[in-house]
């Protein structure tokens, strides 16, 4: 069992986390002149990167959401931090 | 020329020593230009330059594979073959696939080991037997064969199931489908790239793309580890990785890339004789002729590209397994092994032209790649070919994100890929 570092919480099972998506995506604005294909993009694409990868999990025992930093081959975490409450 | 398999010549070297097998396909160097590149040397990939020839005459084809042909997911699977969803157009695709597999092992003249045992889809309870009786009805609309069995129809056909009065999950009944079935994985990759070197197509193996060539803003060919490759159209068949190759093309997916487990037994007398899955536990199982145990379950709940599985997951589809099976409580696992699979947001493949033009998509399979083989490989020849859609591959097209027409399987016939 791989422990993932909340940032509120410290070291937990990595049971009690979730994937919520990739870090770094802005919502189109304003949305009424978002074409569809923008919403798509903002919806459904993604880099899924091999390697470095800046993703957005929950932690879903104190059910904040936060930015962590790990390798997708590896699975090592080499950053966790809370949000700015700016997407960025 | 290759020589065709037979009992007669199995006979004739069986004879001799076995001295007189040729090898089952050509090992080619790469040339500089084809009519058609593939990329990825799985069973997609295989089929597609099979197609691509036996469907289209084009045989001035190559396969490229990264490692060794059928050495991605299309060995790491646990070789089901069915067809039983629920949207008509995920039947029509899927459905297509099992027909042709139906039809393979006299088709490639390769055994490829089809055994239509079944499969069982188990409710455990009577709001389950109603989304059941749902599925069964939309399959069998869409022409696939479906029936609804009732709980002593599905404890006949699996006795072993655990439907005690401790049972957490009693078998109220089930979805079963009596054309789904196992199938040799390796033989599907071998048996297509046998076929396929047969018809003239170039098999390259350890030959990895480091880029594709763009001139005009369309895909001329692909920089591999083995020299610059010019085609006038070039697939992609690398599902696990398509979002790597996608990003040296210049483009995203909506594709998360996740592992998914498969657990192997140690080999016991036969005692299963169809496929099994729990709705509960989300575990299913089969016994392979050797008699081992073919255990799979859900995906791993965090993106990955380790080919290894992680212990969250083993534990919930071993103890499922023993939820199901309290008789196989004290088997050995032999052998454990990870996938990287393609997850899209609607659990439907992508299939169809890429942003960049020359480039087509066969991608976005999930957990449920190796079943669609044969009819992946037809519509990415179509598309190739063609530079249309078959009427099979339009409604995957990557454009039903914009338009909003989803083909949720998920929702659909739960299936969490």
């Amino acid at each position: 069992m791989q422990l993932f570092p909340c940032p509120f919480c410290g070291l937990r099972e990595e049971t009690e986390f979730h994937f919520a998506a990739e870090a770094g995506k802005a919502r189109p604005e304003p949305a009424g002149q978002v074409s569809d294909d923008g919403w798509a993009k903002y919806l459904y694409f993604q880099d899924s990167p091999k390697g470095r990868s800046r993703e957005i999990w929950v932690h879903l025992a104190c059910g904040e959401f936060f930015v962590m930093t790990r390798d997708t081959v590896t699975h090592e975490v080499t950053g966790s931090e809370a949000l700015s409450g700016r997407s960025r | 020329m290759i020589r065709r398999y037979s009992a007669w010549a199995l006979l004739r070297e069986g004879l001799r020593d076995h001295r007189g097998w040729q090898e089952a396909w050509r090992k080619a160097e790469p040339a500089a230009r084809y009519d058609a590149v593939v990329i990825g040397g799985g069973g997609h990939g295989l089929a597609t330059a099979y197609y691509l020839a036996k469907n289209h005459g084009i045989t001035r084809v190559a396969v490229l594979e990264k490692g060794w042909i059928g050495g991605g997911n299309t060995g790491r699977n646990t070789t089901v073959v069915r067809s039983n969803y629920f949207f008509p157009e995920s039947v029509a695709l899927y459905d297509f696939a099992l027909r042709l597999y139906e039809g393979l092992s006299r088709e490639l003249n390769y055994n490829i080991m089809l055994s239509q045992r079944g499969m069982l889809i188990i409710a455990h309870s009577d709001m389950e037997m109603e989304i059941a009786a749902r599925i069964v009805n939309a399959m069998r609309l869409s022409g696939a064969d479906a029936e609804l069995l009732g709980a002593d129809e599905a404890r006949a056909r699996v006795p072993l199931l655990n439907d005690g009065p401790e049972a957490r999950f009693p078998v109220h009944g089930g979805i079963w489908q009596g054309r789904a079935g196992v199938a040799r994985h390796d033989a599907v990759a071998w048996g297509y790239a046998r076929a396929a070197s047969g018809l003239g197509v170039d098999i390259v193996e350890n030959c990895e793309i480091t880029d594709f060539l763009v001139e005009d803003g369309s895909c001329v060919g692909v920089a591999t580890t083995r020299g610059t490759i010019r085609a006038d159209t070039v697939g992609l068949a690398v599902a696990g990785h398509s979002s790597v190759l996608a990003a040296k093309a210049g483009f995203q997916l909506p594709v998360h890339a996740y592992a998914l487990q498969a657990f192997v037994s140690e080999p016991v007398k036969p005692m299963l004789d169809t496929v099994v899955l729990s709705l509960g536990t989300g575990t299913y199982v089969s016994q392979s002729d050797k008699g081992e145990l073919v255990i799979g379950g859900g995906l791993d709940r965090v993106p990955s590209y380790g080919q290894r599985g992680n212990p969250p997951m083993q534990e919930q589809v071993l103890s499922g397994l023993l939820e199901m099976l309290p008789a196989v409580g004290q088997l050995k696992l032999m052998r454990h092994w990870a996938g990287i699979v393609d997850v899209v947001p609607d659990s439907s493949p992508l299939l169809g032209p890429s942003p960049l033009p020359g480039l087509y998509l066969n991608c976005g399979w999930g957990t449920g790649g190796f079943k669609a083989i044969p009819a992946g490989g037809w519509l990415l020849a179509h598309l190739m070919a063609t530079g249309e859609h078959h009427d099979i591959s339009r409604p995957f097209d990557l454009d039903r994100f914009a338009t909003g027409r989803l083909i949720d399987e998920a929702a659909g016939a739960g299936i969490a890929h």
